[in-house]
């Protein structure tokens, strides 16, 4: 079935470019500004954006995103913000993949069919759930399918083969394939193993059909051409942009500047020659 | 009782929720765990080293002065104070560590929170010589000193954990955190009957060799099974321990006692199953005390060990199938009872069982006099001397003064 996500991938196909993912914490470091935030990463050429709802106990993230959702919830910010956030800016831009990141009990803790039919009130395009795996997914898959939302799951490089198929007839976007063993925020150096996993994992999800996107320690230009020279579809980044976000919390301009220069490069080596 | 052990569910409770990443080392983990339950000579090891370095079987005491002192009914304590390391946790970390071994792992992580499954851990690790390191909360760091120095003595490392609330669950945090970067060397000894399948599984099946005792013992003793069994429950290690073996009889009442810290009204407390809320975290379905938005909130208690947000997804199974019943008692009657018991056995209960002890002092009239209620006394006392102390300055309107002045709330229990 087509959605906003499968959409974007196939006209980033036709340009020969790859996707370029962004994800930003909903509300941080305000909820005004991180609208600011999402209207310039797509400005700047971020072609799916992710919004972390701020959690309390983030097991996968690593201290910058950890300190940046602590820091929002101690704003107030709910998850009902994020997805009032999402509604805004669907306004704007009616085709941009817009998906929710979020830990299962943000999504279990007053109903999963409630939070969902919520979400796609609010125009959301689907969830990255990172403590959810296809075995315990039953209800999730049933609810995300009868209202259409798009799911991401997550592969890993010990993920073995069997298992990586199942993930992707699970997911309706894209796969997310985590880089490394490890938790998010930026690496100094990727090991072989990592563009080994990608180049295998790329070719069991392709055979579905399905895209498989790359994350978790991505800091720079290089890092991404790197990835998507073993097979990636897209590559995603997050701390990066949220260390932008922190550095010039005070400093609107530079922020938005400094957002725009990196998205730019990395947005660069996601156009393909032929 | 429908029990999806191949899912890890208990109920609808339990199952398996944690990064992809974990998975393949929770499902070799379970592979080798199946194989080895039923291996002669695994167990054989394993009981060699109960026995012999952790000293098992524990004693079943027939608690006289406390039973007369409440007008009955019987009292039997579960000694499993008197452990090696001082509480029951060491039935698990050897359990672990062993398999451990066996699956070939070379670095061995556990939390802890007031530091005892630190301790057991830095000691089964010792044994088998394999390296650990323990996460503990910046503020149990600092209140723990004492337990910090036993497990650098017992060479492993401790870090201090400063995110988050500086306490228990963000210790498990950044202990899965190091499991998901060092996944391929190490075993995460998680300490309690909580966490991702087969944990919940597995530490109950090694922490009931406590209940497998209980029941022999009473047998022996009355020729009959006790009229209920009753135990403290933070994640509830000694409770799923002290109750496994006798869920299938109905009629022995399981009574968890949960920590009420300074009254569950007042959002101080960890009554998880009072107040709780079904959620999903650290790797499992249960209940968890949380906010509106299903943040999840901190716990209290005067004990650490039994700090938790959550409880083990058996338990939940159990309150919901009305098997077991959950209820807790503060702080303050906590206190009472370990100076008590302190009093009337020469005995010094951990703070933790003082919870328990606490519950049947209370309710020792709901019991006929003739009836055999078996109360598990999961560690020692000694690592709370210091606080209990600062709550006493000689008379009993001391006591309140002083635990007050404390912050701990003054509050009974229901």
């Amino acid at each position: 079935m087509e959605n906003n996500v499968t959409r974007t991938f196939k006209n980033l196909e036709h340009k020969n470019e790859k996707a370029l993912i962004g994800y930003i914490v909903g509300g941080y470091p305000t909820l005004e500004l991180s609208r600011g935030i999402i209207e310039q990463l797509i400005l700047s050429g971020v072609d799916i954006i992710e919004i972390g709802v701020p959690f309390s106990d983030p097991m996968a993230d690593g201290p910058i995103i950890q300190d940046a959702f602590t820091k929002t919830l101690n704003c107030g910010i709910a998850p009902k913000d994020c997805l009032n956030l999402v509604k805004s800016i669907r306004e704007r831009h009616k085709e941009t993949p817009l998906l929710l990141m979020t830990y299962s009990n943000i999504l279990y803790s007053n109903g999963l069919e409630k939070f969902l039919t919520q979400s796609k009130n609010c125009a959301i395009d689907g969830f990255i759930v990172p403590d959810l795996n296809f075995e315990e997914a039953d209800d999730y898959l049933k609810i995300t399918t009868k209202l259409g939302l798009s799911t991401v799951f997550l592969t890993s490089p010990n993920t073995s083969t069997q298992r990586l198929r199942k993930i992707a007839v699970s997911s309706t976007g894209f796969v997310y394939m985590v880089s490394v063993f490890g938790i998010t925020g930026s690496r100094n150096k990727f090991e072989k193993y990592t563009f080994e996993s990608v180049s295998r994992s790329k070719s069991i999800v392709s055979s579905y059909g399905k895209q498989l996107a790359v994350g978790f320690g991505i800091s720079n230009a290089q890092d991404g051409k790197k990835m998507i020279e073993s097979g990636a579809d897209g590559i995603i980044v997050g701390t990066s942009l949220i260390k932008i976000i922190t550095n010039n919390e005070h400093d609107q301009s530079k922020m938005m500047s400094e957002l725009d220069i990196f998205v730019k490069e990395l947005k660069a080596i996601c156009k393909v020659p032929n | 009782m429908k029990n999806n052990t191949d899912l890890g569910k208990f109920g609808t409770y339990g199952g398996r929720y944690v990064p992809e990443t974990l998975i393949p080392a929770l499902e070799d983990l379970d592979k080798w765990y199946r194989r080895l339950k039923v291996d002669k000579s695994f167990q054989r090891e394993l009981s060699g080293l109960l026995i012999n370095f952790a000293g098992r079987p524990t004693p079943l005491y027939y608690a006289n002065n406390l039973s007369r002192h409440l007008g009955g009914p019987r009292i039997y304590l579960k000694r499993e104070d008197l452990l090696h390391s001082g509480a029951h946790k060491i039935n698990n970390t050897l359990g672990q560590v062993l398999i451990a071994k066996k699956v070939g792992k070379t670095r061995i992580i556990a939390e802890t929170g007031a530091g005892q499954h630190g301790v057991a851990t830095s000691i089964a690790s010792a044994v088998f010589d394999l390296k650990s390191e323990i996460y503990m909360g910046a503020k149990d760091v600092e209140r723990q000193q004492l337990n910090v120095f036993r497990m650098n003595l017992l060479n492993s490392k401790v870090h201090s954990v400063h995110s988050g609330s500086k306490t228990l669950k963000d210790a498990i945090n950044e202990a899965l955190r190091d499991w998901i970067a060092n996944v391929q060397n190490t075993h995460y000894l998680i300490g309690s009957v909580m966490g991702p399948h087969p944990f919940p599984t597995m530490v109950r099946d090694f922490q009931s060799v406590i209940g497998k005792e209980i029941k022999e013992q009473v047998h022996k003793l009355t020729g009959k099974l006790p009229d209920a069994v009753i135990a403290c429950v933070g994640g509830g290690s000694n409770a799923i321990g002290s109750f496994y073996p006798f869920v299938n009889d109905k009629k022995v009442k399981l009574i968890g006692v949960e920590a009420g810290g300074k009254g569950i009204r007042t959002g101080f407390h960890a009554a998880t199953l009072s107040k709780g809320r079904i959620g999903i975290f650290h790797g499992m379905k249960s209940y968890f005390l949380q906010d509106e938005n299903g943040q999840i909130s901190e716990a209290h208690s005067i004990s650490a060990g039994l700090d938790y947000p959550g409880i083990g997804p058996e338990h939940a199974n159990l309150r919901d199938t009305d098997r077991a019943s959950y209820p807790y008692v503060t702080d303050k009657e906590a206190v009472k009872a370990f100076i008590q018991l302190s009093k009337l056995e020469g005995i010094i209960p951990a703070l933790e069982s003082a919870h328990a002890i606490a519950y049947i002092i209370k309710n020792a009239k709901n019991f006929k006099k003739d009836e055999t209620v078996v109360v598990t006394v999961s560690g020692r006392g000694d690592k709370d001397l210091q606080i209990v102390r600062e709550c006493i300055s000689g008379s009993e309107v001391g006591i309140e003064k002083n635990m007050q002045a404390k912050g701990i709330g003054l509050e009974d229990g229901e």
